[in-house]
């Protein structure tokens, strides 16, 4: 006797609203850049097939290496910066107390503004003829003119990012640090542990996980960095702080070049797949070389 | 030694530790029993050094240590929960004592190694506490104690949250580890069979004050006071409140007679006790205490009987070594040896009479 196995195709319905969602969400809107990323349009919506040339082309661009190199090195700092810093915030934060909702609250509040309004904010700031920051600086004799010294309007730009941006590390970093029973605190000081170590053996592996996914958003949110920058400085002076989204978003709206922007907007996102997969990758590794050394003296 | 004198603390209005005074040997064995929120933990971190008594005295070997920091008193601690640095291997974590001891890195490989066959640990002192189960799991955060040679040894209910098997299997071996420290030993636990199973001396905490301290077996068997015997009693102790009317005991509530005639003590209230295992089917001799009651539910368990029952109203309990089954408001007739019978007195003292020789 066999058993004839019925076939129940009724599944795939249930399905079908996910797959229509993100057809719409992302494969569509995604083909059709790897359509215009293959191929050269002259107007009235003629096409033509040119292959990989332009890709060829934005990789061999002087102008999308230079790009390239100032978005990694902006997203380099902000990581250095954002990360031990938030790491130590968090650290300094209470545990109890009326102290716990003021400190979230205040750390909370940068994220809620709207990225413009920040760009907005800080464009005001800075501002040498009314900006509390410029004006002030001025006023102390310190030369300092975001739109026209390039290293004033990197400043800028990174304090701003950090200001914006640091307190979603604070935030994850505090959940992880909460959740670690007080036991473990008290273990620690019977063992006669120092400080370091209770960071190094006790907080930093619990909060391992959160860390990662700080690092990752952060990477992500600073590498596609675009509306701060256009507010504040428009990519300049020069195009000092021209970033990759700046330069793509000039390629495409401002000369309408769609082939080579489709082109370099695949890049780009294949660039952060890649960098957040070796981040990921590096530091779900780290598991397994970190079991070396005990804590002792350091 | 260990010395606690007149060691009191307030957590606000509410006294959790009340006039504590104890002194504990070295080798010995000394079990803090009690509910939860007696103050047992709370006596742990006074004895560690985490908190300070607001009254009181603490003395080690007649050195007061009240000044003294956490980190300078050689205690070593292993709590309810299993706490092990998460990312080290077992190795790292046993050693880590000795680390911060700034020990010598051979002495540290010998002394791990030693620490590691005592507890069967050998194979796993490559592996992450996170790949071990809880009881070996404990017992890295055991080694960690024992390794550390400390003089003062806190286990603060190490067992409770490891399932059955484990706990009995690991209950079995730490005597001899703890044989093995020479540190004054403070075992804190809720559970009557776990302290008559590690001998030593036992504290009946309640509600923040020593009720009873002595050796584990003497507590178990005179307990100076109801409140001890409840502490020390599981299933619960069964109780009912008597009266002595010219040497003739009654139950208070029914002026029922008890067929007890006890010439040695005054007229007055007084509240009989009997532990659950004690009371028998069998009348074994012609002064054997009769219990009536009414039964409202029978548990059985593999190869023992509770039998709960209504004994003048009040709720008493009978463990039987046998499978049997009453049937629901059946009457049933238990009898007790009169050695087997706890007096206590109106201020719940235990009242002496002759036959108060109990096994």
């Amino acid at each position: 006797m066999s058993i004839q196995k019925v076939q129940n195709n009724k599944a795939w319905f249930m399905v079908l609203p996910v797959l229509i969602l993100v057809a719409i969400s992302a494969i569509i809107p995604l083909m059709t850049v790897v359509n215009y990323s293959v191929q050269d349009t002259f107007g009235n919506n003629e096409f033509f097939w040119v292959g990989t040339e332009w890709f060829q082309e934005i990789l061999s661009s002087e102008r999308f290496h230079n790009a390239l190199l100032r978005t990694l090195l902006f997203s380099g700092l902000i990581l250095a910066i954002e990360i031990p810093l938030g790491i130590l915030i968090a650290l300094a934060m209470p545990k109890r107390g009326w102290g716990v909702s003021v400190c979230l609250v205040l750390m909370a509040l940068p994220l809620l503004i709207p990225w413009n309004v920040v760009g907005t904010i800080w464009q005001v700031f800075g501002r040498v003829d009314i900006g509390l920051l410029g004006h002030g600086l001025a006023s102390l004799g310190i030369d300092y003119n975001y739109t026209q010294n390039n290293l004033d309007a990197w400043l800028t730009l990174i304090l701003m990012d950090v200001w914006h941006w640091t307190s979603l590390v604070v935030l994850l970093c505090y959940s992880g640090l909460v959740s670690i029973p007080e036991v473990y605190y008290q273990a620690a000081r019977i063992d006669g542990a120092s400080r370091w170590a209770v960071f190094r053996f006790i907080q930093l592996p619990k909060i391992k996980r959160v860390l990662l996914i700080a690092v990752l958003l952060r990477f992500m949110d600073s590498f596609m960095i675009y509306t701060e920058p256009f507010v504040v400085t428009g990519g300049g002076p020069g195009n000092i702080t021209t970033f990759l989204s700046i330069d793509l978003v000039q390629m495409a709206v401002g000369q309408f070049d769609l082939g080579p922007a489709a082109a370099m907007s695949l890049i780009y996102f294949l660039i952060i797949l890649l960098v957040c997969w070796i981040f990921y990758t590096v530091m779900t590794s780290y598991d397994n070389d970190e079991q070396t050394n005990g804590p002792g003296p350091q | 030694m260990l010395e606690l004198r007149n060691i009191t603390r307030h957590q606000g209005e509410e006294v959790i530790l009340d006039d504590i005074s104890l002194s504990m040997q070295r080798g010995e064995l000394n079990i803090l029993l009690g509910p939860t929120l007696c103050g047992k933990t709370s006596l742990m971190r006074i004895m560690a050094g985490l908190d300070k008594p607001d009254r009181g005295e603490l003395l080690f070997d007649g050195v007061s240590v009240l000044g003294m920091a956490v980190q300078k008193r050689n205690v070593a601690m292993v709590y309810q929960q299993f706490i092990n640095y998460p990312s080290l291997t077992v190795f790292e974590n046993i050693a880590s004592p000795l680390r911060v001891a700034r020990v010598e890195k051979s002495q540290i490989n010998r002394q791990v190694a030693e620490v590691a066959e005592l507890l069967q640990m050998t194979e796993m002192l490559d592996r992450t506490p996170d790949t071990l189960s809880g009881g070996q799991q404990q017992r890295v955060a055991l080694a960690r104690a024992l390794v550390k040679k400390a003089d003062l040894v806190l286990l603060d209910e190490p067992l409770a949250n490891l399932d059955y098997k484990l706990r009995e299997e690991l209950r079995a071996e730490l005597p001899a580890l703890f044989a093995a420290m020479g540190a004054v030993l403070v075992y804190a636990t809720t559970e009557p069979t776990e302290a008559l199973v590690l001998g030593g001396n036992t504290v009946c905490l309640h509600e923040g004050r020593v009720e009873q301290f002595g050796p584990t077996l003497e507590l178990y068997r005179t307990p100076a006071s109801l409140r001890s015997a409840k502490i020390f009693s599981d299933p619960p102790l069964n109780s009912a409140k008597v009266e002595c009317i010219a040497g003739q005991l009654a139950f208070a509530n029914s002026q029922q007679k008890l067929g007890i005639n006890i010439e040695q003590i005054p007229d007055g209230k007084y509240t009989l006790a009997v532990r659950p295992h004690h009371l028998s089917r069998e009348r074994e001799g012609l002064d054997d205490l009769e219990v009536k009651g009414s039964v409202s539910v029978t548990e059985l368990t593999g190869s023992e009987t509770f039998v709960h029952f209504s004994m003048e109203d009040n709720p008493w309990v009978a463990l039987l070594h046998d499978v049997q089954n009453f049937a629901v408001a059946s009457t049933v007739v238990f009898y007790v040896k009169p050695q087997h019978l706890f007096l206590f007195d109106s201020h719940h003292a235990l009242v002496e009479w002759p036959s108060t020789k109990k096994n």
